[in-house]
């Protein structure tokens, strides 16, 4: 099923290739499946990348070796160091530094011949239109809902498609959203899960190759797309189990009845993702619960532990979090805490602690409810010990 | 029996299982069975009105079951549910 890409306002001819890039794109040239006419198709199309993290590393370095002419990064981030485990086009001497920079650098190194363009910006309901109009389709490597369902909603919008992956842990999805003839991404999932729900990677990890091979399928999908090749994801949803290595595919459908893209649409103009994903509700709810949850800082915890006070520490963390640092609390994953609560004593002053702060607070929460009235929720939790207690304990 | 393949994100709901089988006739029957099995689960993928989130989807085979018969969709020994939520992560 070929699509036909937008013409490019002002594009003019395919740009012919110079001999440096005759030499370059050799392997290309010489398949009669790309040849000099595909090579010329990847050399003016112009791809939008949102995000240069996980599934962007590996997108914008195989798009930028294949040639694509205009490549654009849409990024807000600095490289720290917990995205090097996955993150391939940033560098440990990158730490600190902007995405965007880093990520442009390591292309420019990689093909001279492209042209690259950051935007240094949060997508919002108000640039993503503007942004799109510049590009002929969108690669979506983000890792939050409100921002997939804008990328899908302007991508539906403007008439580009949507070269969709994501991954969670040791799963992946990758798929092409938002062609004329194809299914959106409101056509698969109408409503966002309510916020708290599905973890991030960030609080549920991810294995550090998933989103290499999620990247790289989106980039394959990509260039399908430009060079008008083959069978695109389109109507198709993969899934990836990287620890089964199973691939399986899932038909997708276009929804009639799709807000979006379906025959009676309602929505035209982009709209308030934060508050379609449930996002602003929650933090206001967690705001109400920290107000009533009693906090202790690091600073106050070390001088009452050094003055031997009996301070019982409640580590609500699982264990191979424990294994990487601990305070030598008694360890019960938040989870387990309703059915082991007998393992703890209310007449002891107890301080509850998890990696930064959050989980800890529903245990104390939970505690307070239970009868404890002598519980503490440690402010920060043993991220903030180690930044201002004790530079040995690893952070993680 | 029908197998019920259960996503990453929802294993810690049904004992570090990734497949777990049902017996069961219709695709609602094997969820109920499902969730009466492992009752942890059942707030990620019911209303309280007993009715699927939105933003779970399921599969018989490869294909929706909204666009078959839903949950009293007929399923046989060989087939396989898949329950698909949507994950976000990219970065």
């Amino acid at each position: 099923m070929p699509i036909t890409l937008q013409p490019k306002p002002g594009a003019g001819t395919p740009s012919a290739l110079s001999n440096d890039e005759i030499l370059r794109y050799s392997r290309h040239l010489i398949m009669p499946e790309v040849g000099m006419d595909g090579q010329q198709k990847l050399k003016a199309a112009r791809v939008l990348c949102i995000g240069a993290g996980g599934l962007g590393s590996p997108l914008a370095l195989y798009l930028g070796a294949a040639g694509v002419g205009t490549l654009g990064l849409v990024d807000f981030d600095v490289v720290d160091y917990t995205n090097l485990q996955r993150q391939i086009i940033h560098t440990t001497a990158d730490v600190g530094r902007k995405k965007l920079d880093s990520a442009a650098e390591k292309l420019k190194a990689i093909n001279p011949f492209l042209n690259i363009r950051t935007f240094e910006t949060r997508l919002t309901s108000e640039n993503a239109l503007e942004l799109f109009r510049d590009f002929d389709i969108i690669a979506d490597g983000t890792d939050n809902f409100p921002t997939r369902y804008l990328v899908n909603d302007a991508c539906v919008l403007t008439g580009k498609p949507n070269v969709y992956g994501s991954i969670f842990r040791f799963e992946g999805q990758a798929s092409v959203f938002a062609t004329e003839q194809g299914p959106c991404y409101r056509c698969l999932y109408p409503e966002p899960p309510p916020p708290g729900l599905v973890p991030s990677c960030a609080e549920g990890g991810v294995l550090g190759i998933l989103p290499g091979l999620i990247g790289v399928i989106q980039a394959t999908e990509v260039i399908k797309l430009i060079l008008g090749l083959g069978d695109p994801l389109i109507g198709r949803l993969l899934l990836v189990d990287a620890l089964g290595m199973k691939f399986r595919e899932l038909k997708l459908r276009k929804n009639p009845d799709c807000p979006v893209c379906g025959t009676h649409r309602t929505i035209t103009k982009l709209i308030d993702y934060n508050e379609f994903c449930g996002i602003r509700g929650e933090e206001k709810r967690e705001e109400k619960v920290d107000a009533a949850i009693p906090e202790m800082q690091v600073e106050e915890l070390k001088r009452r532990l050094d003055a031997g006070e009996d301070l019982f520490i409640l580590d609500v963390r699982e264990p191979h979090e424990y294994q990487i640092c601990n305070l030598g609390g008694h360890l019960i994953p938040l989870n387990d805490l309703p059915k082991r609560v007998n393992e703890l004593d209310s007449s002891r002053e107890i301080v509850a602690h998890c990696k930064m702060g959050g989980r800890s607070a529903k245990a104390v929460q939970f505690l307070r409810q239970a009868g404890f009235t002598k519980v503490h929720n440690l402010a920060g939790g043993i991220t903030a010990w180690a930044d201002r207690v004790d530079r040995k304990v690893p952070k993680y | 029996m029908p197998k019920i393949t259960i996503p990453t994100p929802l294993r810690q709901y049904s004992g570090k299982q990734p497949t777990v089988e049902v017996k069961a006739g219709t695709v609602g029957k094997a969820l109920s069975g499902l969730v009466s099995t492992h009752p942890s689960l059942r707030r990620h993928l019911f209303l309280d009105d007993g009715k699927l989130r939105s933003f779970v989807n399921v599969y018989l085979n490869d294909e929706d079951i909204r666009y078959l018969q839903k949950e009293a969709t007929a399923v046989h020994e060989s087939d396989t549910i898949s329950i698909v939520p949507s994950i976000a992560g990219g970065r």
